[in-house]
């Protein structure tokens, strides 16, 4: 097998173009040639948006597309496909379920959204109590989830539920894609503290979903869920940007417009963030070219739990900085947005969304776990929940 | 901007495994300890096995002068290792902050071929907290024939160099000169310091003969360029530090027991080694980010060295203190290295521009100004 060079890639993107003028083309007619033309994700395999080429050479397309001014398939508002389902469904799906969900997922025709949370399973996932029960060719799946971020807009779910309550309770688990337009899917808005409803509670009655939408084996969803969860780390952690690219650069941007606004302590303190941004921004630079080849591991962990405190760090500082403005909000009215867009909003914003870093995709705690566990090797503390049934847990 | 490589190449590799094994049979922890309190706190056999028999004295020296024309990548690592062991060897001050200067002056061939043969070592007479923005040192005088009158104190290892670089202002201005410690006129104290395992000297010049290798306009950059690959390349000795305290808090934490259970197992701790961790990989990265652009001799090499020390320094500070704070009682004795390592990730700090310092440079350069 040859391998394909980043002046293969350039010859590729040259002849999609010619085929298909991003300026006359529809959008999603676009977006659909380029996933068959394997320029989506090139790291994919051939025939489902890839060529097998390494991950690295991806911002070679991406390079030449935006030069074209091609339209591109918005990644921030399908940002659990791409980043969670997508990897989890190519690692852990059938050849049939791959060419189903793939394409409409990448091209941003089909948005995902995650059903793992619930009232009483957050850190403790695997305590998850949603049952699905094995009926003829479906199964039959109940119960109530919550957090769901996007539920509103997503046509799929990846989904965990009980299949075994006998079994301890990693044990009894499997991973199944949920159609959310299926009958006794019901998604609630739950309100947050930035004013709008971002995430949702999702009520599961007997929803029936064919056994052909499961993925991986029975009882081992836990393990495929380990895919996502690594993958969404990884995908909060952020991907590859340029200096200043994350939310320190609005803040610079602000102190180098607003010199009235500068003060000793602020200046101190910005520079110290800027480091930590700098270095985090380079470790996560490092960690890809690590990974340019592999899977993601534990150490996409740690990205994330920098991201989380930057964020808040640098949101906090702005708000601050801002002074006399920092006491206004843009407004406070319920809205269902489908995308998380830090940049652009105000500093009131970012700050209270920024909150939300430590908590979804696994808490700042629970990373800390991970990484003092399966990274140190440090012992875990004692537990009194792994070697007894699901059901017989105290709660 | 290309991206740095921020990884290890094999050759590093290759060159980092020799190093460690030579360290790891020459250099325990306990034979430092031992050493830094007699009368002759250096290393100097372990120094020629380093500079001789693994080229480390001319590794920045190019190959037509006897060295082996290796980058500032390769100098990191050995730094890392050399971090690690805290080994009381002059590799910072020789090899990487008198070679440099050396290097960015015409005419040091002869000097730069007898350092890459480990024939003699040298000094950069700066102290140690001298910083690549600071103004041009005027303690020492030159007159027309190079001769040399003034003090300058804290530089490292001194003590043992043959030959010191010595910025001295001569009737013209500044100007880089070399001096023989054995040539009449140097006179060299040694003060306590405060990290044994690189001692400081304070050297006086009285009518001492001098070379001039440069004169103004070459002088200032050349000194410029030296503290410059000095503190970026620190940055990876710092790292080998806050890898060596966070390491050995980790095995020592597992096997420590307390209320019938391993303390590691206690999550305060462990979330204090996480957080630790985390730091430890970010300072790999800027720590290579600073490496690599020297290596290349990007225009964004201040940046990275300002960066690489703003938040390496302080990190191994970190991570020595807090392996003194997790040993217990035992990490307070004299007995256990860990003192070793905080008195060194200290002084470091103060080393070739404190943290703050940077930063401020960065504000500078980076257009984010107070
Ligand atoms: C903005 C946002 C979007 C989200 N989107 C989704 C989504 O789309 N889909 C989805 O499934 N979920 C989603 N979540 C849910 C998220 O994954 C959970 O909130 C998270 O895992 C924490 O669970 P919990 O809320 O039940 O808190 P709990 O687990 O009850 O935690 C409460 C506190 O205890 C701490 N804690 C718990 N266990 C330990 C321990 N062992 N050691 C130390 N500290 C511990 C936690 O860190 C936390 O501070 C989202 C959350 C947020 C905030």
């Amino acid at each position: 097998m040859t391998t394909v060079t980043a002046d293969d890639l350039r010859e590729r993107v040259r002849a999609l173009l010619a085929e298909h003028d991003p300026g006359s083309t529809d959008r999603d007619d676009f977006l659909r040639a380029r996933f068959d033309a394997g320029l989506a994700w090139v790291h994919f395999p051939v025939g489902l948006g890839g060529l097998g080429a390494p991950r690295g050479l991806q911002a070679v397309v991406n390079a030449e597309l935006a030069d074209a001014e091609a339209p591109d398939n918005n990644p921030p508002r399908i940002g659990i496909g791409l980043g969670m389902a997508a990897p989890t469904i190519l690692k852990f799906g059938t050849d049939e379920q791959k060419h189903r969900f793939l394409r409409p997922l990448w091209t941003g025709e089909e948005v995902w959204c995650q059903l793992f949370s619930e009232p009483g399973a957050g850190s403790d996932l695997a305590a998850l109590g949603t049952r699905a029960v094995r009926d003829g060719d479906d199964w039959v799946v109940t119960g109530q989830k919550v957090w769901t971020s996007g539920a509103h807009s997503a046509r799929w779910a990846i989904l965990i539920a009980r299949t075994d309550p006998d079994l301890p309770k990693h044990r009894g688990i499997t991973y199944f894609v949920c159609d959310m337009s299926a009958p006794g899917v019901e998604v609630r808005p739950l309100r947050q503290i930035t004013g709008e409803a971002e995430f949702n509670e999702v009520f599961l009655t007997e929803v029936r979903i064919p056994d052909a939408h499961r993925l991986g084996e029975v009882g081992d969803g836990w393990r495929v869920a380990q895919t996502t969860l690594m993958n969404e780390r990884v995908a909060i952690g952020g991907g590859a940007m340029p200096r200043e690219g994350g939310l320190i650069g609005i803040v610079a941007d602000t102190w180098r417009k607003r010199p009235e606004l500068r003060t000793p302590d602020l200046h101190d303190r910005l520079l110290r963030l800027w480091v930590d941004a700098e270095v985090s921004r380079l470790a996560g630079e490092r960690l890809r070219q690590q990974l340019a080849a592999g899977a993601p591991g534990p150490e996409g962990s740690a990205m994330k739990l920098a991201f989380a405190r930057l964020n808040q760090a640098i949101s906090g500082l702005e708000v601050e900085l801002l002074g006399e403005e920092g006491l206004r909000y843009e407004e406070w009215t319920m809205h269902r947005p489908d995308i998380v867009d830090f940049g652009g909003r105000d500093a009131g914003y970012r700050y209270l969304r920024a909150k939300g870093n430590s908590i979804e995709g696994g808490t700042s705690e629970i990373l800390r776990n991970i990484i003092s566990e399966r990274v140190l090797g440090l012992p875990s503390e004692p537990r009194n929940d792994k070697d007894i049934a699901w059901k017989d847990l105290p709660r | 901007m290309t991206s740095p490589d921020l990884l290890y190449s094999d050759v590093e590799d290759d060159l980092r495994s020799s190093v460690r094994s030579l360290l790891a049979d020459r250099c325990p922890p306990t034979a430092v300890l031992a050493r830094c309190e007699g009368d002759r706190p250096h290393d100097l056999p372990l120094w020629s096995t380093l500079a001789r028999e693994l080229g480390l004295a001319g590794l920045l020296v190019p190959e037509a002068l006897g060295g082996h024309g290796a980058s500032a990548r390769e100098a990191a690592v050995v730094l890392e290792e050399l971090g690690a062991a805290i080994t009381p060897v002059p590799f910072l001050s020789s090899a990487v902050l008198a070679t440099s200067a050396l290097l960015a002056c015409r005419g040091a061939e002869p000097e730069l071929t007898s350092l890459a043969s480990g024939g003699l070592t040298a000094a950069l007479a700066v102290p140690l907290s001298a910083a690549a923005d600071g103004a041009f040192p005027g303690g020492v005088r030159a007159d027309e024939d190079g001769v040399l009158t003034g003090r300058v104190g804290s530089v490292p290892d001194g003590a043992v160099a043959d030959l010191l670089v010595v910025p001295a202002v001569g009737p013209d201005g500044p100007g880089l000169y070399t001096v023989r410690t054995d040539a009449g006129g140097v006179d060299r104290s040694a003060p306590v310091p405060l990290d044994l395992t690189r001692p400081i000297a304070d050297i006086s010049f009285e009518q001492a003969p001098g070379r001039l290798l440069a004169g103004p306009g070459q002088a200032e950059p050349a000194l410029e360029r030296a503290l410059l690959t000095g503190a970026g390349l620190l940055a990876s000795e710092q790292l080998g530090i806050a890898q060596w305290c966070l390491e050995t808090t980790v095995a020592y934490l597992k096997e420590r027991t307390q209320f019938a259970r391993p303390v590691g197992s206690f999550q305060s701790l462990k979330h204090r080694l996480a957080d630790l961790w985390l730091e430890l990989v970010s300072a790999r990265a800027a720590a290579r980010n600073a490496a690599d652009a020297l290596a290349a001799g990007s225009p964004d090499a201040p940046v990275a060295v300002a960066l690489a020390q703003a938040y390496c320094a302080p990190a191994a500070v970190r991570a020595a203190e807090e392996c003194v704070q997790l040993h217990g009682g035992i990490g307070m004795t004299w007995e256990h290295p860990a003192h070793l390592f905080l008195k060194r990730a200290k002084a470091d700090e103060i080393a070739l521009g404190t943290p703050g310092r940077h930063r401020a440079r960065l504000g500078h350069l980076v257009g984010l100004p107070g």
